[in-house]
């Protein structure tokens, strides 16, 4: 869809995004292109609610090229930093009044992407991007309460979900496709646990609001993930996405 | 959803007159909001009758999607069977299993609408495996069981073929966004299982019915890409963290007891 545009947008502003008025443009945009996240319209919805054009990037933004297999790697570990560090300060001290089974969940979780954000690095190698810095404050987690908890971690695998199954097609290489895929399932049965832990029992663990009537669960261009999925406002690094 | 799962069944000129009111709103640049998730199933359809006026679907893509139909069908009537009224009684997990038979029959539909004239008829099944199974309909314990294994095989086989479709990014696209939907479902059952230990993810190789271990031979490895994960973790969390493929013909051997052959033509 529209191969010819500009494929290119910078994350300085991320707070910006969350603004009411922002945010309801920037969904008009990708519902009406379903990759508008990419679309020059963007730069120009962005650049509406400030009244000037997008701060071009500070010289440490991160870049992930997505034309090829390493910058798509890179966009799964940076998602994967970004799971194990909030797993890794919930498992530090865990809210009042955890369950064993939620205790059990949550370290395993962790311990999960752990291995997968350092399986990731260990492949990239050289061509990993930098530790990301991260803020779970700003983004309002509270780590003493367990529906803060489980809410955050329900975004996160959720939008893990879906990042790994937009980004699907991105990657060229068979063997690397198929270690996403090896991913992926895994951050779906995450979905699952804690969507079952906060409504237990229910339709919720592969709910309407991520399975649609098709039985299809929910996929999502980078630049969405980053921006407008609920994970990007817990990234302080700059994130550039070529592509 | 009603309108929804209308939309599912897939009439043409339903789909072209929705297909036109997206396309005029993109136009206008009216707003769209849900719109456009509303239309992603629609949008599909498109694309599937688009693929048919070029010529069909490859035959090789063809093939995979009628595997994963094969799958589908055999899910689908299981939950259908399941949980009719006066079989199996699952108890509070009612809504659970609900939610996964709405989605198997959705599968089903959604591989027939993309396949088309290809796609191959529902084979008959046979859920006591030959008598291996024979409560499967009464026993909640057996039914729950065979969920599980099922789910787990199916999260296995769509990873196995998703290198097969590769070349076509909409139908890769497609297949991942049913993959995890079956990922979901067979975590959920897990954590009904009754067998302490058994959680959400697959640990090592561990399976409950010894006649059903060929659905997690090779889930135990600690290896990837040539990676020792051994160096990050647990051999149980390293496991855990990556869910293993299984090959088309791995599959085949697995529900080959739950198929009734073919009579030989006459």
């Amino acid at each position: 869809m529209d191969a010819d545009v500009t494929k290119s947008i910078t994350l300085s502003n991320i707070r910006q995004l969350w603004e009411p008025g922002t945010r309801r443009e920037f969904l008009r945009v990708a519902a009406l292109g379903g990759s508008a996240v990419l679309l020059p319209a963007m730069f120009a919805a962005c650049g509406d609610d400030d009244g000037g054009p997008m701060e071009p990037p500070p010289p440490d933004a991160v870049v992930l090229d997505l034309s090829s297999d390493a910058g798509v790697l890179n966009y799964a570990y940076a998602l994967e930093q970004l799971e194990a560090a909030f797993y890794t300060q919930v498992i530090q001290a865990f809210y009042a009044g955890i369950t064993p089974e939620e205790q059990q969940v949550l370290t395993d979780i962790g311990g999960h992407e752990v291995i997968h954000r350092d399986f990731l690095a260990a492949t990239l190698g050289g061509a990993r991007i930098p530790d990301l810095m991260v803020d779970f404050a700003g983004g309002n987690v509270d780590f003493t309460s367990r529906f803060s908890v489980l809410s955050t971690a329900k975004i996160f695998e959720d939008g893990g979900v879906a990042a790994y199954n937009g980004a699907g097609r991105l990657l060229t290489d068979l063997n690397n496709l198929l270690v996403a895929g090896k991913i992926v399932s895994v951050e779906a049965r995450h979905a699952a646990a804690i969507r079952d832990l906060l409504r237990p029992g229910t339709r919720d663990f592969a709910g309407d609001d991520v399975v649609d009537p098709s039985g299809l669960d929910q996929a999502f261009e980078p630049g969405f993930v980053l921006q407008d999925s609920g994970l990007g406002q817990f990234i302080i690094t700059p994130i550039e996405i070529v592509s | 959803m009603t309108e929804q799962t209308i939309l599912g069944g897939l009439d043409p000129d339903l789909i072209d007159r929705v297909v036109t009111r997206r396309d005029a709103l993109r136009q206008t640049g009216q707003r769209a909001g849900l719109l456009a998730l509303a239309s992603m199933p629609v949008a599909f359809g498109l694309m599937a009758k688009k693929a048919f006026a070029q010529g069909g679907l490859p035959a090789d893509i063809a093939d995979v999607l009628n595997f994963a139909l094969t799958l589908e069908y055999l899910e689908s009537e299981f939950y259908m069977l399941g949980l009719a009224p006066g079989a199996v009684d699952v108890g509070v997990a009612r809504p659970i299993f609900d939610q996964i038979s709405l989605h198997e029959a959705a599968h089903v539909l959604l591989l027939q609408q993309i396949l088309g004239p290809l796609a191959i008829l529902k084979p008959t099944f046979d859920f006591t495996a030959g008598g291996a199974f024979n409560d499967v309909f009464s026993n909640a314990t057996t039914f729950i069981t065979l969920a599980q294994a099922f789910e787990d095989t199916g999260v296995r086989a769509y990873k196995g073929q998703a290198p097969f479709v590769q070349s076509q990014a909409e139908v890769l696209t497609t297949a991942l966004r049913i993959h995890s939907v079956e990922a979901r479902h067979a975590a959920a059952v897990r954590r009904l299982a009754q067998s302490p230990g058994v959680k959400g993810w697959i640990t090592g190789n561990d399976s409950a019915p010894v006649a059903l271990q060929p659905s997690y031979l090779g889930e135990e490895i600690t290896t990837q890409l040539g990676i020792d994960l051994l160096a990050f973790g647990t051999a149980a969390a390293a496991s855990e963290a990556f869910d293993e493929p299984l090959t088309r013909e791995e599959v085949d051997a697995i529900v080959a007891p739950f198929i009734v052959p073919e009579p030989p033509p006459a």
